[in-house]
């Protein structure tokens, strides 16, 4: 493959001469997702849980529609699906087929998530994986692997750090981190 | 959580602690220009209904399963190289564009002159 930047430009060019996409909406699209688009609404999504037991009851049933009540939707969040953290039990996301990710809740994923190394060995040895990213799981605990397929994007509901019943929304949402929704860290006590 | 490891050598795997505030990605989305452009461009295709996500994301799974297969020896992987090859094979398939006319004007595009991107004051 040549150039991949000049092919870019290129193929720009090409569909702005055919009046398809102008280069102020791919603009608009890539700032959208560079600024507009990340962690900070799935940490809502997961507060608003913590907080509000309807509001968790609403999620786990359907996860789309309770994620649209906050207002957040769109491409690659059509199917939305969360997989609460309990006692003994954690859950982590891969796509091993193509990377695809919940962007309306977590802004676009990070570069070894996409990698080749974490979507094939996730599957494969998750509690190593894990390990490896800092995430030291006890030898009892379940660890249940959850692979994006055709059209289900999963997010992870961490579980409320201890002690936090004194935290208000804005304070809770800090502990979210995006690792933790994708499951592989934990939501942090405050330091 | 400040002393992990890199598990994935190969991939650049820029520094940011698993409990940073979510406010932003922690790290850069993109790694070049051109792949913000390629990923833009898609997105903008889906919502002029040129194509649907759908369709692009099997030809995305089949991009990235066909280099997995076989790649050369040390050819490091990159996401938006699959991406952007996706996206052409996709492309040719409507009718847009077609490779030759795209490796054409790339070509074209590569003998610009130095400086082209620039202006200078006539002096």
């Amino acid at each position: 493959m040549s150039d991949p930047a000049l092919r870019v430009e290129a193929l720009e060019a090409l569909l702005r001469e055919r009046g398809l996409v102008s280069s102020e909406t791919i603009d608009a699209v890539i700032q959208h997702y560079e600024h507009d688009v990340g962690p900070l609404n799935g940490a809502r999504v997961v507060v608003r849980a913590w907080t509000d037991p309807a509001f968790r009851t609403r999620l786990l049933e359907d996860g789309t529609a309770a994620i649209a009540e906050l207002g957040f939707g769109g491409p690659q969040g059509e199917h939305m699906v969360v997989v609460p953290n309990e006692p003994g039990i954690h859950n982590v996301v891969v796509c091993t087929l193509c990377s695809c990710y919940p962007w309306p809740v977590l802004g676009l994923p990070p570069a070894w998530y996409k990698s080749p190394e974490y979507r094939a060995r996730v599957v494969r040895e998750p509690r190593q994986v894990l390990d490896e990213l800092g995430l030291s799981l006890e030898p009892g605990v379940e660890i249940r692997v959850w692979d994006s397929s055709a059209e289900i994007r999963y997010l992870v509901l961490p579980e409320r750090p201890a002690g936090t019943e004194s935290l208000d929304a804005e304070q809770l949402i800090e502990l979210v981190s995006r690792d933790s929704m994708i499951g592989v860290a934990h939501a942090e006590p405050p330091k | 959580m400040s002393q992990k490891r890199d598990p994935f050598p190969s991939v650049d795997l820029l520094a940011d602690g698993a409990a940073s505030p979510p406010r932003s990605n922690g790290e850069l989305t993109f790694e070049a220009p051109w792949e913000a452009r390629a990923f833009g461009m898609t997105l903008a295709l889906v919502e002029a209904g040129v194509f649907e996500q759908e369709e692009f994301r099997a030809r995305l799974i089949a991009e990235i399963s066909a280099w997995e297969a076989n790649h050369a020896a040390g050819e490091s992987y990159r996401y938006y190289e699959r991406w952007l090859a996706a996206l052409e094979q996709l492309m040719a398939a409507k009718g847009i564009s077609d490779p030759a006319q795209l490796d054409a004007l790339a070509e074209q595009l590569a003998n610009r002159p130095a400086g082209h991107d620039h202006t200078h004051p006539e002096g």
